[in-house]
């Protein structure tokens, strides 16, 4: 596969280290969220045949952390985002 | 010998003779003949035997499809198996010997097989090897193991080389038949970036086995002027010998170029295979297509073969594969055979034709609505029976039998993604369907367009939709004049006459018998029925077999065969090699060490290394007369407790981590409190996994107010570094936080003991007294003018220190630092004294970090402050993981300190049952404690903490021992701390 950076173009799939589920991004707050809401968050996933947003890492390149928004039926890369700015507009911050 | 079947014509150069053998008999053939063109030229048609029965099998086909022409390349280390001697290109010397029999080709003892043929029908291994269950392994799997496979391997190291190589183009051509060639001519003058692979080592495809003109020239001769056209345009990559073996996502194409299967031994420097990785914006497939025979009795004999082949041998290589020959087809394509044979005086006894009507070959013995209904030769074809239109059968001499039953397009690679082929009636064959490989289109034969015209005309057209689609302008060039036939084809798959095995596919043995028995017993899915009879299962993937077998059973459910359907293809397209696919990653290159700062000056003290992840670390340093490792070991381990020792410690990853959220960043990252550290200073972190395990541990130094040095440990260096990205750009990505790392940058040395603070104020040009660099102080120094770091740590237990200086310098610290100890008689202690003394001092490690335990577990949950949020806080909190009888870390010595015991016992009661269900826990880490006299150990026990000073035993049926263990406290020596704070 071909990951197309936002900063650095078109790169081999190889470079890039997988995570999983983008809404890891959204994490909840561990002072007022309780256990139910984290197991929530790290456990339950969607695992949709079709548009899927991810997380992936360009290890063996400029270690930014990527949105990839993939079709997991046809492998088609329809988005890719820095997930520093994804995190940003979902409102995230320190 | 002479080449007795060789004739007039063809693409060889006989101004050269190669002499090579074949089971040792000496043969001679010509620049451009393949192993099997210059066996049959020598009149040699048996060239192997088949898997299952051991029949007797010549070539089929001239090409990759071959399924029983397999034979023993060279040999030695360089012998390689199942090679296909229609594809093997001949060269002067070559060696090849036929596989799969014994004691010779020509009187195989397996043959017996044949005999009991009707044992060995579809589904034989599920009915057969069944019962007793105690068989399945014992005797069973050997048997079959043994009569499996078809060559054998050298068992030697292979002599050659492979590699590995990445191309880039606008457009990737599959192929350079006609279609191909005028894609990538198409392309190539619009001026795209063009790379043109075909499989075969000249170019042009069919167009060298056939007689067709092309623009008013021979097909061979047009091919090689485009050829040379292209060859000298500079956006132009000709790849001979290349196959396109897979399609993966997103245009990336795999080849295999065969660089120098064609010589004997590789020329210097230059790699036997390489493997391609080809990202291509747009693709066209122009793979062409396969013959497919028919099946009827005895189809298999050697001298049987497609029709297209016999044909190839005779324009392409000049031989003729018989000297009476006999076709028998269902379409015009195979009428071509009987024409061009005969042009070439051949003696052509009879054409065999299964359709009825239409007009007669001239002068040629033309036998319209006729079929072959059996064979005759035992090892090699002598006669075929045919049943004639007025009814009665005729036996008709011949020495070698063309069969055309149509053509295939090859569409295996479109398949790569699940797409599936459709059916067209009017070729009777599958062609590509939709939703194949993103920017792959098909064209020429391999999209159903059989003719030459038609060929030329969708090469054209593809590359120029391709080259539109990227943007690029291309023009359409007058096509040369072309032959444009139709193949006028009368499906027939198989001859319903005769009670004898009709093969379907050669090189697994599946017989229409097998298809019929597979019907039988409901076997009738096109999946069901390629495993239960093995169906286009072998090296060859069905290339000749598949559709024949799919349309039998299409007949025999009463469904269309689009109804019926197809299996689809897998990379790879041929066979490749294992050695091609590791290239160069072998031996060393599989997976390079990395040295630390001090691994050359170990080297030269004899020190014994120990693979940790990808670094190669000092295990131990033997001195003269010391015999086994423990001497050593101990030596090192009461050296550094008494005088001083010194470790290189570079491995631990190192993490600088600097902004003005520096402090809260750490905070997130670790379990406990950082923002609070007193610049200077360090404090030792947990790190949790938001499930609340334990992720990682080690220092960290505060340099700055806003600079923090992180340590993790060896073997986690590159995921919390992972892990800290991800936190930093994902979860807070407002603070203001940097970080780099810097393992690499820095050559670290751990100096430890009662004279670490001597030695090292020996060369350190700070105060580092007690009272200007206290316990867990951290600082930047200078060591003679070297910018240095120091950090007052201590994972031994000692007075310790590690100090840091650019990598580039540590071959010259190690040797500062033992000058300078040498008064203190320093020695080097290696990764097991390390072990010895944190074990010896209750520090958790690899065995106990195992990514399932929690601070709890190892006595450090109150380590996990709750009075912040981080990484793993709330998840740590579950009640499952906070039971009063959890397992926690204890320290185990047996109760006989000359007893051992070892890592991975399993705690349980005095007296209890030795059962899963006495289960208390497990021994993590075991050493010998030369302080204590005996091993010691440490070990998750549940309710640990409760149990100090408990007897259990520690069972373990690995190295079946069974110790009677005392439970302790995991702080062996010094539980107070006293010595490193002295």
């Amino acid at each position: 596969m071909i990951i197309n950076h936002p900063i650095l173009g078109p790169r081999d799939a190889q470079e890039f280290v997988y995570l999983g589920d983008a809404n890891l991004i959204n994490r909840p707050d561990g002072m007022t969220a309780g256990i139910e809401v984290f197991h929530d968050y790290l456990y339950n996933r969607d695992n949709p045949a079709g548009e899927h947003r991810e997380l992936w890492y360009h290890e063996q390149g400029d270690r930014s952390w990527l949105v990839v928004t993939r079709n997991t039926v046809t492998h088609e890369i329809l988005k890719v985002e820095m997930a520093r700015d994804v995190a940003k507009a979902q409102g995230r911050s320190k | 010998m002479s080449q007795s079947n060789r004739i007039s014509g063809g693409q060889i150069d006989r101004s050269k003779t190669f002499r090579f053998t074949f089971d040792g008999h000496t043969y001679t053939g010509h620049p451009g003949d393949t192993l099997a063109s210059a066996l049959l030229a020598n009149g040699v048609r048996l060239m192997g035997r088949s898997f299952k029965y051991h029949r007797p099998r010549g070539p089929i086909s001239a090409g990759s499809e071959e399924p029983n022409a397999l034979v023993h390349l060279r040999s030695g280390a360089r012998q390689e198996p199942n090679t296909r001697a229609t594809v093997a290109e001949l060269f002067d010397g070559l060696e090849a010997t036929s596989q799969n029999a014994w004691p010779s080709l020509k009187l195989d003892a397996m043959a017996i097989n044949d005999r009991l043929n009707s044992f060995f029908t579809a589904g034989f291994y599920y009915k057969t090897f069944m019962w007793p269950a105690a068989f399945w392994e014992k005797v069973y799997e050997p048997i079959i193991r043994r009569a499996a496979g078809l060559g054998a391997l050298s068992k030697e190291e292979d002599p050659d080389e492979y590699d590995k190589g990445f191309l880039h183009c606008d457009l990737l051509v599959i192929g350079a038949g006609p279609a191909g060639l005028m894609a990538a001519l198409t392309a190539g003058r619009a001026g795209a970036r063009v790379v043109l692979a075909d499989e075969d080592f000249r170019m042009g495809g069919r167009l060298n086995a056939e007689t067709h003109e092309v623009g008013g020239q021979a097909g061979a001769d047009w091919a090689a002027g485009v050829v040379a056209e292209l060859a000298a345009m500079s956006n132009v990559r000709l790849m001979t010998r290349t196959t396109i073996v897979g399609a993966f996502d997103h245009g990336i194409y795999s080849a295999v170029e065969r660089v120098s299967d064609h010589l004997a031994v590789p020329m210097a420097g230059k790699p036997r295979q390489t493997l391609w990785r080809i990202y291509s914006k747009r693709a066209i497939l122009a793979g062409g297509a396969t013959e497919r025979p028919i099946a009827f009795e005895n189809n298999d004999r050697p001298g049987i073969m497609l029709a297209g082949a016999l044909r190839a041998y005779a324009n392409r290589w000049g031989v003729a594969a018989g000297d009476r020959v006999a076709v028998f087809t269902n379409n015009d394509d195979g009428l071509r055979t009987a024409k061009d044979l005969q042009a070439k005086g051949v003696d052509v006894a009879a054409v065999i034709d299964s359709r009825e009507g239409g007009d007669l070959l001239p002068g040629i013995r033309h036998l319209q609505g006729t079929q072959v209904i059996d064979s005759s030769g035992g090892l090699g074809l002598k006669s075929v029976t045919v049943r004639l239109a007025n009814g009665k059968t005729e036996t008709i001499s011949c020495t070698a039998l063309g069969v055309s039953g149509g053509w295939n397009p090859n569409v295996n690679i479109t398949s790569h993604h699940r797409s599936r082929p459709e059916w067209r009636e009017d070729i009777a064959a599958f062609v590509p369907g939709t939703g194949g490989p993103a920017g792959l289109t098909a064209a020429g034969a391999a999209n159903g367009a059989l003719s030459t015209h038609g060929a030329l005309l969708t090469g054209q057209a593809q590359a120029i939709a391709a080259l539109t689609d990227l943007g690029l302008t291309a023009k359409a060039a007058n096509l040369p004049k072309a032959e444009d036939a139709p193949i006028a084809i009368s499906p027939l798959w198989y001859v319903h006459e005769g009670k004898g095995r009709a093969w379907i596919d050669q090189q697994n043995d599946v017989t229409v018998k097998d298809v019929k028995l597979a019907h039988k017993e409901n076997f009738t899915s096109v999946e069901h029925l390629k495993r239960y009879t093995t169906l286009g299962m072998a090296t060859d993937q069905g290339k000749t077999g598949n559709v024949l077998g799919i349309a039998v059973m299409a007949e025999l459910t009463g469904q269309s065969i689009p109804a019926t359907g197809t299996t689809i293809y897998r990379p790879p397209y041929t066979p490749v090699a294992m050695g091609t696919l590791a290239g160069r990653s072998r031996g060393k290159e599989f997976k390079p060490f990395r040295l630390t700062p001090s691994h050359k000056w170990a080297a030269e003290q004899g020190a014994i290394f120990v693979e940790v992840g990808n670094w190669l670390r000092t295990q131990w340093v033997p001195k003269p007369g010391e015999t086994t490792w423990r001497e050593s070991v101990d030596r090192e381990v009461l050296a550094t407790r008494r005088l001083v020792g010194i470790c290189d410690v570079t491995t631990l990853g190192k993490i600088d981590i600097q902004g003005t959220d520096a402090g809260a960043f750490l905070d997130k990252v670790y379990a406990n409190t950082f923002s609070t550290l007193a610049v200077g200073k360090c404090r030792y972190g947990l790190m949790l996994r938001e499930d609340g395990m334990v992720f990682d541990d080690g220092t960290t130094a505060r340099m700055g107010e806003h600079e923090f040095v992180m340590t993790t440990t060896t073997a986690n260096a590159v995921t919390v570094f992972r892990h800290l990205e991800y936190c930093r750009q994902c979860l807070w990505p407002d603070m203001d936080v940097q970080i780099i790392s810097t393992t690499e940058a820095w050559a670290q040395f751990s100096v430890a003991g009662p004279n670490a603070r001597k030695l090292l104020q020996k060369i350190v040009d700070q105060d580092i007294s007690d009272a200007a660099f206290p316990y867990m102080g951290a600082g930047n120094i200078t060591v003679q003018g070297l910018r240095g770091r120091l950090f007052r740590i201590s994972f031994s237990g000692e007075l310790a220190y590690e100090i840091a200086v650019p990598t580039r310098y540590g071959d010259a610290m190690i040797r500062k630092l033992m000058e300078a100890g040498a008064e203190f008689d320093a020695i080097v202690y290696g990764t097991e004294a390390l072990g010895v003394m944190r074990i010896e001092k209750g520090h958790v490690a690899g065995g106990e970090l195992n990514g399932q335990s929690t601070a709890l577990n190892m006595g450090l949950g109150k380590m996990v402050s709750k009075k912040k949020d981080s990484i793993g806080m709330v998840l740590s909190q579950r009640e499952g993981m906070n039971q009063p009888d959890g397992y926690r870390l204890v320290g185990v010595k047996p109760v006989d300190p000359k007893a051992t015991i070892s890592a991975g016992s399993h705690f349980m009661e005095i007296g209890a049952p030795v059962e899963l269900a006495s289960d208390g826990g497990w021994l993590t880490s075991k050493v010998y404690s030369p302080h204590l006299g005996s091993d010691i150990a440490l070990g998750y026990l549940k309710a640990g903490d409760q149990k100090i000073g408990r007897r259990m035993r520690a069972v373990n049926f690995l190295t079946k021992t069974d110790t009677e263990v005392e439970i302790v406290s995991p702080h062996f020596f010094d539980p107070e701390g006293e010595r490193l704070r002295g």
